[in-house]
């Protein structure tokens, strides 16, 4: 996946993170769905793993986990979609998800699965660094990343903390809040960037409230991430029955 | 599962608790593990809430001997009479603590979640007393079920937030109480409300809930001669219990039980018993046992006791339960609502549903009890609020 960012900055773009909940806008729908966000550009694709009491959630994104889950959607489902689509996505895949569900699942049984599919690592917003251990033995004898989580707050030593234990990429949550939360604060996130990339030796990428790339254009030029995760603004835009490819467009600078 | 080792990490109870939150809430919570470790053991927090405490809610609570009931059971049965604190239930001695110790650390704001209400009552109540904000998240279905108690938190000059996401109950308020804890971190602390959530949560919760179980046993040495030979309590999130068992656990000779809701009764029921009931999962926060599917989905739990009614149950419980140094055990509604009418007519104390759960272990398994034992319940809290839902299900007359 650092390859991937970094071949995009090569191209004078920032690399393209689409998130989409699996199951969404109806698990008929999802895959087809899927293979259009592919289509259009995305670099790394995250596929949300539905839960029934996600906090980092703003209502958005909360809304469409529920309904995924009242039509039926887990991640059984997603495995053995994935499964019967492996190599046909130009995109990485990324899962992003709850501890417990995952937990359930089984990690180590969770990591031999998606090592097998086209499967590139974990995000998990309810994982600080202290209890991750389980989860990265689990993923250890696959070639399979836990994606790093910081926010406006973590201190440059907490900071170095990570540093050891991040690969591929390091996701900065733009806000103190939930996804689709709204981000004025331009300081503060350009603060956060300064202080990750000092620390961080893999790509950057910022996600938590974006909708437009001009936000990004007002990030002062050396400190604008490598990567952009667009998750509420892009499944609002499908539900009002917007194309994924419209959205991305102006993403890729088309 | 995968088995998780025992740790050493902070905040676990053999393999249960942690920190399982977004790293945006990392900050407050480590802020007030520090001050859980500098400013509680502190004379001058220990002081000013020892004084709050007696001055304010009643402290100490007697314990009572239910003469007329012993009689008839043929073993003494006490009661820790938390049901005599201001707001009438223990839920005060966690909530005053907290308060205090989010002023001593520079807070202006607090919030809680709640389920029943008796923990915004109990947060709302010490806010007013220390003259802070206060923020009172709360299930939309809570909302309506529970008017009076929203009613006195806004009275007592709280802020009350219907929580319309997920299920609309109590789990949905703490997620939401979360949510808004990660953007208003550096002026607001989080009065969590039970001995449950992410460290330092549950040790925090205990630890100020513990005046319950130490001067429960300092009365017994004192007034009966000798430590009981059982101690009970009800268990929902587990705060009363954890309180009133935990000073009892190096008492070898103390049985120590805790009292889950089995809801309504018949094979499948929703239900509030986690520990019997629920498998090891992850939820605000800690490792604990849940009400869950085999993908991992919380349930909804159900309880005519509001205030037990929760899918998880505190880690330290579940640890307990492993060890099997307390054994924790099923009372239905029928047999709480029996308790609860049993005791008010025998002993003219109107006990609250949740601590009626605790009673109701006592009443089914008296006969199981050695005459002349010593039996002693934790009353967490008065019946009174329980009155008007408790008449859908018993007959006056």
């Amino acid at each position: 996946m650092k390859e991937t960012i970094l071949a995009a900055r090569r191209n004078g773009r920032c690399a393209l993170i689409p998130f989409i909940t699996a199951g969404f806008p109806s698990p008929d729908s999802f895959w087809d769905t899927l293979a259009q966000v592919d289509a259009a550009g995305a670099d790394i694709i995250e596929i949300g793993i539905p839960f029934s009491d996600p906090v980092a959630d703003g209502p958005v994104i909360e809304e469409i986990s529920r309904k995924a889950l009242h039509d039926g959607v887990s991640l059984d489902w997603v495995i053995s979609g994935l499964r019967e689509r492996k190599g046909s996505f130009h995109a990485k895949i990324v899962l992003m998800g709850y501890m417990n569900p995952f937990v359930q699942y089984g990690l180590g049984r969770l990591a031999a699965d998606c090592a097998a599919l086209d499967v590139s690592g974990f995000i998990v917003p309810d994982l600080p660094l202290e209890e991750t251990p389980e989860f990265r033995a689990a993923l250890a004898p696959h070639d399979l990343t836990l994606i790093t989580l910081v926010g406006p707050n973590t201190t440059s030593e907490r900071m170095k903390l990570y540093a050891p234990f991040s690969e591929e990429y390091v996701y900065i949550v733009s806000v103190l809040g939930t996804t689709g939360g709204v981000n004025e604060h331009v300081d503060a996130v350009a603060d956060t960037i300064r202080r990750a990339r000092a620390i961080f030796d893999v790509p950057l990428a910022l996600g938590f409230g974006l909708r437009v790339p001009q936000q990004l254009d007002s990030l002062p030029p050396d400190a604008r991430p490598d990567a952009a995760v667009i998750g509420t603004a892009l499944l609002q835009h499908i539900r009002s029955g917007g194309s994924p490819s419209s959205f991305l467009a102006p993403w890729l600078g088309k | 599962m995968d088995t998780i080792p025992h740790t050493s990490r902070p905040g676990y109870f053999g393999e249960f608790g942690g920190r399982f939150v977004p790293e945006t809430l990392m900050p407050p919570l480590l802020e007030v593990e520090e001050a859980l470790t500098s400013i509680l053991p502190s004379e001058a927090f220990r002081n000013e809430l020892q004084e709050l405490l007696a001055e304010y809610c009643g402290r100490p609570t007697p314990i009572t001997l239910c003469k007329n009931l012993s009689a008839e059971l043929g073993f003494e049965l006490f009661l820790k009479r938390e049901d005599l604190l201001h707001t009438g239930a223990h839920k005060i001695n966690n909530a005053l603590g907290q308060a205090l110790l989010a002023r001593m650390m520079g807070k202006s704001h607090v919030i809680a979640e709640t389920g029943a209400g008796q923990h915004g009552v109990a947060t709302a109540t010490a806010a007013a007393k220390f003259g802070m904000r206060c923020t009172v998240f709360m299930g939309a279905k809570d909302v309506e079920r529970q008017a009076p108690n929203v009613q006195r938190m806004k009275l007592l000059g709280a802020q009350v937030v219907a929580v319309q996401s997920g299920s609309c109950t109590l789990k949905d308020a703490i997620n939401e109480a979360l949510r808004y804890w990660i953007s208003h971190q550096a002026d607001t602390m989080y009065v969590f409300g039970t001995a449950a959530g992410p460290h330092p949560f549950p040790t925090l919760v205990r630890e100020l809930q513990k005046v319950i179980g130490t001067e429960a046993r300092e009365q017994m040495l004192t007034r009966v001669g000798t430590l009981p030979d059982y101690v009970v309590a009800c268990v929902g999130g587990g705060s009363n219990a954890i309180g009133m068992l935990h000073p009892f656990i190096h008492d070898k000779q103390v049985r120590l039980v805790g009292v889950e809701a089995g809801g309504t009764g018949e094979p499948g029921c929703e239900n509030s018993a986690a520990i019997n009931l629920g498998t090891p999962g992850v939820l605000h926060g800690a490792r604990m046992n849940l009400l869950q599917t085999p993908d991992g989905q919380i349930c909804e739990s159900s309880s005519i006791s509001a205030g037990l009614d929760y899918p998880g149950v505190g880690p330290e419980h579940v640890h307990l339960h492993h060890t099997g140094r307390v054994l924790y055990s099923i009372a239905y509604d029928h047999e709480a609502l029996d308790a609860f009418r049993r005791l008010s007519r025998a002993e003219g104390i109107i006990p609250a549903l949740e601590s009626s759960h605790a009673l109701a272990w006592v009443l089914r398994e008296a006969n199981s009890i050695k005459p002349d034992s010593r039996v002693l319940v934790n009353l967490s809290g008065r019946g009174d609020k329980d009155l008007a839902h408790a008449l859908h299900y018993i007959d006056l007359d």
